[in-house]
């Protein structure tokens, strides 16, 4: 019974192509929306917790000034000293390391390529603390740094700009006016969300004060890099580097911080929050368009069925039982439903694919949204295609053969 | 089979029918007594609203009576649950309708085949009986013609023919010739006393025309609801001796 409800519901379907094609359209828009929407939503926000925890796990980052805003402004806070950097690991409980570091952005060039770069002056420590790793040759060490060695590393971008494909191990870099040796290439970072980490030299700071640049006071650090120690609640360690940097720069009690302290969880959170919330949103506006879809097919149903009232009172009067009836109808609604949403979910797939592709974010296939979506297009179109149906299979044939 | 003593094939008794409720109900039907036989050809006349389809539907089993009692074979129909009256009108009864009532955009055939459908024969068998259907009734060439395709005439020889296909018992025909001309007429009465003549078919029909009724060995007339008269020809006792 159910194979011959089967054949005549395919029977149908062939009979009334626009209204099928119809139907099904009102599916595939829902469900390929629903499925992309959310599919990117997800992907991006996977890919801005991912390259923000490039940036350095349970990373510190201590600043000058009261926060976000203007920085630097004449007048405005001073830097911080190297000792600062060396007694906030010695003496703040929970610090695993610190490294100083002094920013300038300098020419650099290499035969006749040329190019300004931000250069990093800093400790070993950096390193491990901002999770740099080598693609090639070595980072400089303490005996660098005490000498105040002519030696840098490079990022992968500076690589690139400057040597090409060439091996940079080894060559003679010009930065300002000194020539430094390169011993080692980071490996790439990629963008994140803060601009091409990888658009950078890491020269021993002892080196940029002395030949790069030049030292004209001791508070010459620009930013202090702080990783903590494992386990350790990185909001208790703010505060507590808050309180010993107040004393150190002898803050009176109502003063307001001339520093401030970054921490990148924090931040990495707030990120992927709010990209959550946008997949969130874009979920609700795809819903929507999947229930307006919905309603679409609700109304072709509609129509249909009080169109198809005499046809059902046909087939009540030529011996049909109303679960026969129905039972074709069902199967008919089911049948399309399936279709459209196998439709959609193949659309989806393209568009999530091709977009992906575009707005540069990790596809990954959702098991889940794919499924949710797919089966709530086969609910609406059962319910929508079943329900008026049933209405009409109740009649008494006479009266829904004479149904205008 | 015709024996008048035998019990009748259709037996209304005190049939009532009332469209409607409270101030707007209208009784379309008066109290019908009404004996058939297998094997008559009844022929049901009346004026317009008078209740002739009331009484033909509710004979079709497609409309149910507010009181009496209806017999079909000594079955109460009105017993019956509402699949076992579809069960009925799939097996034993045939319906011809004055508007043809065939499905739109659907070729002759599959029109033809849509009763088989129900009774779950095999598709081969289907398209035999549906194709010797329309066959019998001349339209062997237009297997394929959708309703649009048709004329009136042939349209209701579709439905004759789809009527037919699923060999009943007892076929009803509602004013089968009401939309077709004179010619037309001919050959479809020809063609529906042939079946009643050769099949053995109880075959009861409505009509407005005399010249139609003619056809017919019993005239039933309605009036108000209500039989008025009840006249059997010469030929209906020649017909069934
Ligand atoms: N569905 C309905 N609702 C209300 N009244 C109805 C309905 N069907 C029929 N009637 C009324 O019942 C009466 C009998 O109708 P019926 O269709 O049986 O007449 P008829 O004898 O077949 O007429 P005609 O020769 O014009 O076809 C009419 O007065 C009609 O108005
Ligand atoms: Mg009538």
């Amino acid at each position: 019974m159910i194979w011959n409800a089967f054949l005549i519901a395919v029977r149908e379907i062939r009979r009334n192509l626009t209204r099928a094609f119809l139907t099904v359209l009102g599916i595939i828009i829902g469900v390929a929306a629903v499925i992309t929407m959310v599919t990117l939503g997800q992907a991006t926000t996977r890919a801005v917790s991912d390259q923000i925890s490039k940036l350095g796990s349970n990373l510190l980052i201590l600043r000058p000034g009261a926060g976000f805003g203007p920085r630097g402004v004449p007048g405005g806070s001073p830097n911080f000293t190297m000792e600062d950097a060396e007694l906030i690991a010695e003496q703040v409980a929970g610090v695993a390391a610190t490294a100083p570091v002094r920013m300038a952005s300098l020419t650099t060039a290499y035969l006749d390529e040329a190019r300004t770069t931000a250069v990093t002056g800093t400790t070993p420590a950096y390193f491990q603390i901002h999770q740099w790793t080598l693609a090639d040759g070595r980072f400089f060490n303490e005996a660098d740094l005490r000498r105040g060695a002519a030696v840098c590393v490079i990022g992968n971008t500076v690589r690139n700009e400057l040597f090409g494909e060439k091996d940079p191990i080894g060559q003679r870099l010009r930065i300002g006016s000194t020539v430094c040796e390169v011993i080692g290439l980071l490996a790439s970072k990629g963008q994140a969300g803060m601009g091409d980490q990888d658009d950078t030299i890491i020269v021993p700071i002892t080196t940029l004060q002395r030949r790069l640049v030049g030292r004209t006071s001791d508070h010459d650090i620009n930013m202090i890099s702080i990783s903590a120690e494992d386990g350790v609640d990185t909001e208790v360690l703010t505060t507590d580097i808050t309180a010993f940097m107040r004393e150190r720069r002898h803050l009176q009690p109502g003063e307001d911080n001339d520093f401030h302290v970054f921490d990148t969880r924090q931040i990495t959170e707030a990120l992927t929050s709010s990209t959550r919330m946008m997949t969130m949103l874009l979920a609700a506006v795809a819903g929507v368009s999947l229930l307006v879809g919905g309603i679409g097919i609700m109304n072709i149903m509609l129509v249909s069925v009080t169109e198809r009232t005499r046809e059902i009172g046909i087939r009540l009067a030529l011996g049909a039982t109303a679960g026969e009836v129905l039972m074709q109808f069902l199967v008919e609604a089911i049948t399309l439903a399936c279709v459209g949403g196998l439709i959609g979910m193949l659309c989806a797939l393209a568009l999530c694919v091709a977009l992906s592709g575009l707005i540069g974010v990790p596809f990954v296939f959702n098991p889940m949204i794919n499924a949710a979506a797919f089966c709530f297009s086969a609910v609406v179109g059962v319910v929508f295609g079943f329900v008026p149906a049933r209405s009409a299979a109740r009649l008494d044939p006479i009266n829904a053969l004479r149904h205008e | 089979m015709s024996d008048r003593n035998a019990s009748p094939l259709i037996r209304l008794r005190g049939i009532t029918k009332t469209y409607g409720r409270g101030d707007a109900a209208f009784q379309a039907l008066r109290g019908i007594d009404l004996d058939i036989h297998a094997g008559e050809f009844v022929a049901i006349m009346g004026p317009s609203g008078s209740g002739k389809s009331t009484l033909m539907n509710i004979l079709g089993c497609l409309d149910t009576a507010a009181g009496g009692t209806y017999h079909y074979d000594d079955i109460e129909v009105g017993s019956l649950t509402v699949d076992q009256r579809a069960l009925l009108r799939r097996y034993a009864l045939g319906f011809i309708f004055q508007s043809f009532n065939l499905l739109a955009r659907t070729s002759a055939l599959e029109n033809v085949e849509l009763p088989l459908l129900y009774r779950g024969l095999s598709r081969r068998i289907r398209h035999e009986k549906a194709a010797a259907a329309l066959e019998a009734v001349g339209l062997g060439d237009k297997l394929r013609n959708t309703p649009a395709e048709l004329s009136g005439g042939q349209q209701q020889r579709v439905a004759i023919a789809r009527a037919l296909v699923s060999e009943p018992r007892t076929l009803f025909a509602d004013e089968p010739t009401g939309n077709l001309d004179s010619a037309t007429t001919i050959e479809i009465m020809e063609l529906l006393s042939r079946l009643n003549r050769e099949q053995g078919i109880t075959l009861i029909m409505v009509t407005h025309e005399d010249d139609v009724a003619g056809w017919a060995h019993r005239r039933i007339h309605i009036h108000d609801g209500r039989i008025a008269s009840d006249e059997r020809s010469l030929q209906t006792t020649a017909a069934h001796p």
